[in-house]
């Protein structure tokens, strides 16, 4: 059947609209690059609430203008459940690490440098993101996160670890004015040119804010027990590596991963001194540190 | 009456660690960490699957501790007993081949 002459074929027309008609706008990118020990990566988004998010949590780590090998790419979604405080499943499907609690569904492909994060604008998910992200970079150069206050005093970092309790924050809290924080919660071990060094992480515990941006040789680690009186005391190697294994940020319980840390914790412990240190939580426990 | 040897053979799931006297043996299954002392450790590094439970107490445990033959094997087998039940190590009646302890 013919077209009537003057009118266009309906499929013609339809494409003549849509070429002519303007293309719906992309929502301005508002990506932001959050650098923590070093590695930079850059969470993408176009949710401007989301933006305020980042910027109101991050903002001593965002670097403006700095690109970044590692993106994160953020979609805004409702979540199934909302519960921070549970735990996250995080498992490898072929080359891609994915994780998952109530509140985010995320994958990151460390080969390629990219992830996915599905989650609602809130701070909580994107900080469990970057914390297992980061631990799943760190392990195979021989870093980790560690349950661990952590400070800079005299150009040396000193770590402060222990189950929950055992007093991080508390050290943080009785650090005098000389005394740097690196963090109160999770502190930052990374292997670099053979020493280690501890950096500031955003990651805050019940002090409630982030540490300073800065970084450190390791001088020692001390694993907290309260205690009626003050007392250090050298823990043998077998030891030390078992209670370090124990306050490790340990996401991904794959074989891999897990030999992986397990190394990092050995070679850790041959190299920094570690020492139980029994507090009487005042300040006079500072004067033994540094 | 007689008791049925064992071999042990060391867990491929594992990554352990001597450390002076001692030995870190973490699972890889399920991330359980285990510190053996200088006799656990002896008996751990003797566990080829090749060699009976009873001479491994015998050589490497009566020889260097002051213990009874008895006591020795009554403790090795309460030790290796905990072990495997965690994966670490594998009991068997007969003795296996190097590929096969693996």
């Amino acid at each position: 059947m013919g077209n009537t002459p003057g009118q266009l074929p309906l499929s013609e027309a339809k494409v003549r609209m849509s070429l002519t008609m303007p293309l719906p706008e992309a929502p301005p990118k508002r990506d932001v690059v959050i650098e923590i020990g070093g590695l930079p990566i850059e969470v993408q988004t176009t949710d401007p609430d989301f933006e305020r998010i980042l910027w109101g949590r991050y903002r001593d780590y965002i670097r403006p203008g700095t690109t970044s090998q590692f993106a994160l790419h953020v979609q805004m979604t409702t979540p199934d459940a909302f519960d921070p405080d549970a735990d996250a499943e995080v498992w490898l499907e072929g080359r891609e690490w994915r994780m998952e609690r109530g509140d985010f569904r995320a994958s990151f492909d460390p080969v390629a440098r990219r992830g996915q994060v599905n989650q609602s604008a809130n701070p909580y998910s994107i900080d469990s993101v970057l914390r297992i992200v980061h631990t799943l970079m760190l392990a195979p150069q021989g870093g980790f996160l560690l349950h661990a206050s952590s400070a800079v005093r005299n150009g040396k970092a000193f770590l402060f670890s222990g189950v929950s309790e055992a007093g991080k924050t508390t050290m943080a809290r009785l650090a005098p004015p000389d005394v740097a924080l690196l963090t109160d919660e999770a502190s930052y071990v990374r292997k670099v040119d053979g020493r280690y060094l501890a950096y500031g992480t955003p990651f805050a515990g019940e002090l409630g804010q982030p540490g300073k941006n800065i970084s450190a040789p390791i001088a020692a680690l001390y694993l907290l027990k309260k205690a009626p009186e003050n007392s250090i005391e050298k823990i043998h190697p077998a030891e030390a590596t078992q209670r370090l294994l124990r306050n490790i940020l340990f996401f991904a319980h794959q074989p891999e991963m897990v030999r992986q840390v397990f190394d990092a914790a050995c070679a850790f412990v041959a190299a920094v001194p570690v020492f139980q240190l029994a507090f009487f939580p005042d300040q006079r426990v500072w004067e033994l540190i540094g | 009456m007689a008791t049925a040897e064992m071999y042990l053979s060391q867990s491929a799931d594992i990554a352990a660690r001597t450390l002076g006297d001692d030995t870190l043996i973490m699972s890889t299954l399920d991330s359980t960490i285990f510190v053996l002392n200088s006799v656990g450790t002896a008996i751990w590094n003797a566990a080829d699957g090749r060699t009976p439970l009873s001479q491994i107490v015998h050589d490497r445990v009566c020889s260097e501790f002051e213990v009874t033959d008895e006591e020795a094997y009554a403790d090795a087998r309460e030790f290796i007993g905990q072990l495997a039940e965690h994966g670490i190590l594998r009991i068997t009646q007969e003795p296996v081949s190097p590929t096969e302890a693996q």
